[in-house]
């Protein structure tokens, strides 16, 4: 079994803990055995090209689907005997958009805060200060079908902090967006890690995202490849860069799991 | 390479725990979920018009229509003769809280395949909680449709007692829980909003005909005694009987059971179906669609 804790020094639970988790479409494996566990307040990049597992692994962390082999626990809150507490301390933002286009920006908020118990002045405040962190301030009346892209993701990752999440998901939250919003989203995601201690979790085949005080956890056809620190999965692999590492770790069949200590 | 960790426990340390939801929580949800359903209800238009166009075109052509061929003899809860526009009002009733019922049937299966279905489930309320909001969402929209429809009626002289409007009510209420209740599971096993067109075909009218909706069962009867107990065995038909002894301040047991009965039936099979665990979404995710 690979299990390497991509985070730094243990001195508390274990913001994502995967743990030996297997899942299969049929007879067709999406992840196997894959183990690691990040810890709060930082920010981890999940690694992979098309087809690694990376939305798989989304879905069982989300509970969409049952984790039936292995486990997965949030803050300690085993996603099967305990969703709701497990769910509670995470926020996600899917790759497919998830914005109902007939609603305005604040209808969909109001919408997300109802179906955490959030409601009235509360769920207001929070909006209106949601808005304003993902520069989107004045739009709230605008229906979500006259969004942009980017502005439609930065709504999005809005919804996914209404509720005061400990861990955040974001499922290719780049994906068809122009240079500019990518960077601008990628900042303000960089920003809430460090302001407000966030615990990330950024699943991306763009190599360009990743920074070298990241954490990753590479995914290779569902398996686990590597994980740890940026700069020490570079050098247990061999390379010159992430970019180098990703790409030979991508193509070529890893004799062994490269694993680094953070 | 590090020690593997614990899985939930690193350091020893139990996971914290929330204050649990309390009722004042759970009713806000309800309500988020209420109020986005009638947000969508009043952004589409073209919905509530043709729900309401629907019945219509049938309580003023075909009623009118077939007035003098279709007779109606005097059957309970009437205690007179009464117009064949009369008779099949509360068919109609039916008839709007079974397409509605599949319309969030539709509805269910459009959210999933855009996306939207993921942010309810993914929800820390439990989610036979959402279920049944989700359920009392389409319900709530259901009935407004019936009362729009029952104006309209009364205006064009088809008129019921007046608690009558009353009594219908919790009837109208209990069969289109038990409708949306069918859409629900249904919407489960529909993979792709295509298949929809399935859904009409095999379930809206045969179960629209198969009733006493527009015509009296013992007519069925004299036709063909297999259709008729078809139509006993059809849910619909209760659904129907209720609403019609409701608008006399009636309450039809039968009736009464079978609906509550299929209502907390298909709830269960919904429930079932969207469990990840146990439910019908498993066969999704085996071959790696949407739940």
């Amino acid at each position: 079994m690979q299990h390497m804790r991509t985070s730094g020094p243990g001195d508390g639970v274990a913001a994502l803990d995967v743990g030996a988790v297997s899942h299969s479409y049929g007879q067709k494996r999406a992840l196997n055995d894959v183990s690691f566990s990040i810890a709060p307040a930082t920010f981890t990049v999940l690694l992979g090209l098309n087809g690694a597992g990376k939305t798989t692994l989304f879905s069982l962390i989300s509970h969409l689907y049952d984790t039936r082999h292995g486990s997965i626990r949030i803050f300690g809150h085993d996603i099967r005997r305990a969703s709701g507490e497990a769910l509670r301390r995470v926020g996600i933002v899917f790759q497919a958009r998830t914005l109902d286009l007939d609603l305005s920006v604040y209808q969909n908020l109001s919408y997300h805060a109802s179906l955490h118990g959030i409601g009235g002045h509360e769920a207001r405040q929070r909006i209106a200060a949601l808005l304003e962190t993902v520069d989107m301030q004045g739009r709230q009346h605008d229906k979500a079908r006259s969004l942009s892209g980017g502005q439609m993701r930065r709504i999005e990752i809005a919804r996914a902090l209404l509720h005061r999440p400990s861990l955040l998901l974001l499922d290719e939250a780049t994906v068809g967006l122009d240079i500019e919003s990518r960077a601008g989203i990628l900042a303000t995601i960089r920003k809430l890690v460090q302001a407000e201690g966030i615990g990330v979790l950024w699943a991306t085949h763009l190599i360009d995202e990743v920074e070298d005080a990241d954490h990753v956890v590479i995914l290779r056809r569902g398996d686990l490849v590597a994980s740890g620190k940026v700069s020490d999965v570079i050098r247990a692999n061999g390379g010159n860069s992430i970019r180098e590492t990703f790409s030979k770790l991508s193509r070529v069949d890893t004799a062994g799991m490269a694993e680094t200590s953070p | 390479m590090s020690a593997p960790a614990v899985p939930g426990k690193v350091a020893g340390i139990m996971p914290v725990r929330s204050e649990p939801f309390g009722l004042r929580h759970y009713l806000i949800c309800l309500k988020g979920v209420v109020l986005r359903e009638c947000l969508r209800f009043l952004h589409q238009r073209e919905r509530f018009i043709s729900s309401l166009v629907r019945p219509l075109v049938w309580l003023f052509i075909f009623a009118a229509g077939f007035r003098q061929v279709l007779g109606v003899s005097i059957i309970p809860p009437y205690k007179t003769y009464v117009l064949y526009e009369v008779y099949i009002t509360p068919g109609l009733c039916g008839m709007i809280l079974l397409f509605s019922g599949m319309q969030s049937s539709l509805s269910m299966v459009y959210d999933r395949e855009m996306g939207n279905m993921r942010i309810l489930l993914v929800s820390p309320f439990p989610r036979w909680f959402l279920l049944v909001s989700k359920m009392l969402a389409g319900v709530a929209v259901s009935i407004v449709q019936v009362y729009a429809f029952l104006i309209v009626a009364w205006l064009w002289g088809v008129k019921a007692p007046p608690l009558g409007y009353l009594y219908v009510l919790p009837a109208l209420f209990l069969s289109g829980m038990m409708l949306c209740a069918l859409g629900m599971l249904l919407s489960s096993l529909i993979k792709q909003l295509e298949n929809f067109a399935g859904i009409m075909n095999f379930v809206i009218f045969p179960g629209y005909f198969a009733s006493p909706a527009l015509y009296p069962l013992w007519r069925i009867q004299e036709a063909s005694p297999l259709l008729y107990k078809i139509c006993l065995c059809n849910p619909f038909t209760y659904a129907v009987e209720l609403i019609r002894f409701a608008f006399y301040g009636q309450i039809e047991w039968l009736s009464l059971g079978v609906v509550a009965g299929c209502t907390l039936l298909f709830l269960g099979g919904a429930i079932i179906a969207y469990d990840p665990s146990r439910g019908l979404v498993i066969r999704k995710q085996d071959m790696g669609g949407n739940a």
